[in-house]
C-alpha cells in the first residue's frame, strides 16, 4: 500500500501536515487567484488607461474617475445609478428581510403545516433568476400579463398598469419581485437564529406576562442579531451588484428612461457597450467597477464591524 | 549519414509545407447570423465553385456578444481570417486599433460595384480608408397589414392628416392601429427614423451634418411632435409594450401598422406565412413634399489585418463585392443588398428597394453614433420620455443637442 509514497525521513510529521495541507489547498487557491484576485487587479489597471475597443492606447491617470463622477452626462448617470441602488437596498431591507423576520417568527411557532409553508417559501430561492426575471415579465406584460388580465377578470381594469413601464412602478415592481424571489432566504436565515434562543428565556417572558410584541422586540430582535448582521450585509452586496434581474426584466438601459438603472446595468453598458446604443469603454467601465468595489468593500467591512457590536453571547 | 539527415530535413521542410497548404484553405469566417447558417453554406458552395482551392468555415456566435467575443480575439491576435463587422462606429472599434486590412481599389476592384454612401458606412473617418464590403443596407419604415386596411376600407395614406385618419377609422372598428411601444430603447430610435424625416426633410438632415443646424432645430422638433401625436394610437399600456409584444401584435394581426426595420420582414413572414405586408414611407404634413425612409447599412465583411491567408481571403472580399454574390445574398437570405445591378425576386423587398430611392440617412446611427453619449443613447431616452408623456418636443431637441454638444463642436455655443 502506497509503495512510492515513501515518507522521506528529513521531513517533520509537522511539516508534512503543512505541505498535505497547501497542496489540498492549491487548487482552489489557483482558481481564486486566477479568476477573482487578478481581474479585480487588473481592473484597477485597466481604470488608469484610456483605451480603444480593446485596445490599451494611453496612461489616463484619474481621467476616467473624473468623467464619471465629475463630468456631464455620465455623472449624472453614475447618481442617478447609485441612488436607485440605495433605494434598492432601503426597500429590500424593509420589505423582503422585514417579511422574512415575521414569517421567520410565525414558522417558529411550530403552527399546523409550518414544514410546508417553510419549504414553499424556500422553493423560488432555489430558482435562477433568468426563470424569475422572465416568468415575471410575461406576468406584468401589460396586455397579456397575469397580473392585468387578473385585474379585468375581478373588474378592476382601471387598477390595470404598464407595470414596467412607468417611472412610479417599474423600479416598485423589479423590488418585489426580488423580494418574493429572495424572502425564504433571509426567512431561514430569522428561523435559524429565533430556534437558537433557548426556550426557557421567551417562556419566562411569557409568564411574567410580556406581550407578544415586547416578546419580539425586547428578546427575539436582540437576540437575532448575529443573523442580522448576514441579511444586512448580504442584501447590501447584493443591492449594490444588482444585474440580472433588471437586466432580464427591463433591459441594459435600465428603462423607462434610466428610472430603473443601476449601478450593474450602468457598468454592463459602459464597459461591454450595447448593440444599438452605448459603445465599449473599458476604461469608464473599470473605473465603475473599481469604485463598485470600493464602495462595497469600505461599507460592508465599516458594517460588519458595527453590527457584531450589537451581537451577544448567549 | 549526412545524406540521411538532410534528406530527413528536406522531408521535414516539405511536411511543413504541405501542412501549410492545408491551412492556407481553411479561412475561419465569424458571423453574428446563427439563422443564416445555411444560407452562408450555399453561398459558400457558389464561392467553392470559382476557386475550389479556398475552403471557408463558417462559425456563427450569439449577436449580443458578437463585439465582445470578436474584439476579445482580435485584442489576443487571433480572431477569423474574415468577419462580418459593423458598420458606423462599430467598424471604427476595430479598424482604429489596427485589427482590419484596410481594402483599396487595386485590391478589390469590385468596391467599384457598391455606391459611395454604402462605402462610407465601412469608412474610417479619421483615414478615408475603406475597411469592409458592405453586404445589406435596412430600411427603417412602416410596415402595414394589407388585408386589414381592406377589411376595413382604410387607404393607405397619403398626408400625416390621412395617417391619423387611417388610425382613428381603424380604432373605431376595434383594431389596434400602431402595434408599438416603448419599453425596449432601441424601438424609440426606430420610431423616429421610420416617423419624423418625412417630418423634418432631406434639408434639415443636410443643415445637421454641416453642423448648420442643431436638433433644437424647429424642424426636428415639429417632427418630434407629430411623433408624440402618435401615442394616441399605441396600444393600451404601450410605455410596457417590449419589442417580442410589438412583435407578436403585428404578427397576429391584432395591430395594423408597425413602424419598424425592414429586417423584420422575413421574420414575420416566417412567424405567420399568410401574413400580407404592404411598405411605405410615413407621410408627410403636406402633400407633394417627399415621404422619406431611414437607411442604413448593416454590416459587412472584412479582413483580419493579421490574417496568413491574405490573398485568399481577399479573393472571398472580391466575392462579396460581385452582384453574382448580391443576387444569392438577397434572395436566399431576403435582405437588400448594396450592390449595383442585383435582382431582387421577391417582390415586397423589391418595393422596399424601391423606397430606398427616396431615403434619409438613418440619422443617430449613420452620424452619432461614434462617441459617448452617442445621438443613439440620447433620442432613445427621449422619446421614450417624450411618448410617456415626461418631456416635451422641445425638450427632446435641447437634451439631445447638449448630449451632443459635449463633444461635437458644431453644437457648442
Amino acid at each position: 500500500m502506497g509503495g512510492w509514497f515513501v515518507q522521506p525521513h528529513f521531513m517533520s510529521p509537522r511539516l508534512r501536515r503543512q505541505l498535505w495541507i497547501a497542496a489540498l489547498l492549491a487548487p482552489a487557491l489557483l482558481l481564486l487567484v486566477g479568476f477573482v484576485t487578478l481581474p479585480i487587479l487588473s481592473a484597477f489597471v485597466y481604470a488608469f488607461y484610456q483605451w480603444q475597443g480593446l485596445a490599451r492606447i494611453g496612461f489616463a491617470g484619474f481621467e476616467n474617475f473624473r468623467l464619471i463622477l465629475f463630468q456631464e452626462p455620465f455623472s449624472t448617470l453614475t447618481w442617478n445609478a447609485f441612488f436607485h441602488n440605495v433605494v434598492v437596498f432601503v426597500a429590500l431591507m424593509v420589505v423582503q428581510n422585514g417579511t422574512a423576520f415575521f414569517l421567520a417568527w410565525m414558522l417558529s411557532k411550530g403552527l399546523r403545516l409550518h414544514r410546508f409553508h417553510q419549504v414553499s417559501l424556500f422553493l423560488p430561492v432555489i430558482l435562477s433568476t433568468v426563470i424569475i426575471g422572465f416568468l415575471w415579465k410575461l406576468f406584468l406584460n401589460p396586455l397579456f400579463g397575469l397580473v392585468n388580465q387578473g385585474l379585468i377578470a375581478v373588474g378592476l381594469a382601471s387598477w390595470a398598469q404598464p407595470w414596467l413601464g412607468q417611472p412610479s412602478t417599474a423600479l416598485a415592481s423589479l423590488i418585489l419581485v426580488n423580494a418574493w424571489h429572495w424572502v425564504g432566504f433571509p426567512t431561514l436565515v430569522y428561523l435559524a437564529g429565533i430556534q437558537r434562543i433557548p426556550r426557557e428565556i421567551l417562556e419566562a417572558a411569557e409568564i411574567d406576562g410580556a406581550s407578544e410584541w415586547r416578546r419580539i422586540t425586547r428578546i427575539v430582535w436582540p437576540l437575532v442579531a448575529p443573523a442580522t448582521t448576514i441579511v444586512v450585509i448580504l442584501t447590501f452586496i447584493g443591492s449594490f451588484n444588482w444585474f440580472e434581474l433588471p437586466y432580464i426584466m427591463s433591459g441594459l438601459e435600465g428603462p423607462p428612461f434610466h428610472t430603473t438603472d443601476v449601478l450593474g446595468l450602468y457598468f454592463y453598458r459602459t464597459a461591454f457597450g450595447t448593440v444599438s446604443s452605448a459603445l465599449q469603454d473599458f476604461g469608464r467601465g473599470s473605473a465603475l467597477a473599481v469604485l463598485i468595489f470600493l464602495f462595497i468593500l469600505a461599507v460592508s467591512a465599516w458594517w460588519v464591524r458595527l453590527l457584531r457590536r450589537r451581537e451577544v453571547e448567549f | 549519414m549526412k545524406n540521411l539527415l538532410s534528406r530527413l530535413g528536406a522531408a521535414a521542410i516539405l511536411a511543413a509545407g504541405l501542412g501549410q497548404q492545408a491551412i492556407a484553405a481553411d479561412l475561419t469566417f465569424w458571423s453574428w447570423r446563427q439563422e443564416d447558417r445555411a444560407a452562408y453554406q450555399e453561398i459558400i458552395a457558389d464561392f467553392s465553385k470559382l476557386h475550389p482551392d479556398v475552403k471557408i468555415k463558417f462559425e456563427a456566435f450569439e449577436p449580443t456578444s458578437y463585439n465582445t467575443i470578436l474584439s476579445t480575439a482580435l485584442a489576443g491576435g487571433k480572431g477569423p481570417d474574415i468577419m462580418q463587422t459593423r458598420a458606423y462606429g462599430g467598424i471604427e472599434a476595430i479598424a482604429k486599433p489596427g485589427y482590419l486590412l484596410a481594402l483599396d481599389k487595386t485590391m478589390v476592384p469590385e468596391l467599384e460595384n457598391i455606391p459611395a454612401d454604402a462605402l462610407a458606412a465601412e469608412t474610417m473617418r479619421e483615414d478615408g480608408k475603406v475597411y469592409a464590403v458592405p453586404f445589406a443596407t435596412q430600411t427603417v419604415l412602416i410596415l402595414y397589414n394589407k388585408d386589414l386596411f381592406k377589411t376595413h376600407g382604410v387607404q393607405v395614406p397619403e398626408t400625416w392628416d390621412d395617417l391619423i385618419g387611417a388610425a382613428k377609422a381603424l380604432k373605431a372598428k376595434g383594431v389596434q392601429p400602431f402595434a408599438n411601444g416603448t419599453a425596449t430603447a432601441w424601438q424609440n430610435e426606430i420610431l423616429m427614423g421610420a416617423i419624423a424625416p418625412s417630418i423634418y426633410g432631406l434639408q434639415f438632415n443636410a443643415d445637421l451634418v454641416a453642423g448648420k443646424a442643431t436638433f433644437e432645430d424647429k424642424r426636428f422638433v415639429d417632427a418630434m411632435a407629430k411623433l408624440a401625436e402618435l401615442k394616441d394610437h399605441f396600444p393600451t399600456g404601450f410605455t410596457g409594450v417590449d419589442y417580442p409584444t410589438m412583435q407578436q401584435l403585428f404578427i397576429s394581426g391584432r395591430a395594423a401598422m408597425i413602424a419598424a426595420g425592414s429586417f423584420e420582414i422575413a421574420n414575420f413572414r416566417r412567424q405567420n406565412p399568410k401574413l400580407d405586408i404592404g411598405v411605405m414611407a410615413s407621410p408627410p404634413a403636406a402633400k407633394g413634399q417627399p415621404r422619406l425612409v431611414s437607411l442604413f447599412v448593416d454590416g459587412g465583411y472584412g479582413i483580419n489585418a493579421k490574417t496568413e491567408h491574405k490573398a485568399d481571403a481577399i479573393k472571398f472580399i472580391r466575392y462579396t463585392a460581385t452582384p453574382r454574390f448580391g443576387d444569392l445574398f438577397a434572395n436566399k437570405l431576403g435582405n437588400i443588398s448594396p450592390i449595383k445591378g442585383v435582382k431582387i425576386e421577391d417582390g415586397l423587398l423589391a418595393e422596399v428597394a424601391k423606397l430606398n430611392a427616396q431615403s434619409a440617412p438613418y440619422v443617430m446611427l449613420v452620424n452619432f453614433r461614434y462617441q459617448e453619449p452617442t445621438g443613439s443613447a440620447l433620442i432613445q431616452t427621449n422619446v421614450q420620455k417624450m411618448m410617456a408623456g415626461q418631456a416635451t418636443p422641445a425638450q427632446v431637441g435641447a437634451d439631445v443637442t447638449k448630449g451632443i454638444a459635449t463633444y461635437y463642436k458644431p453644437f457648442q455655443k
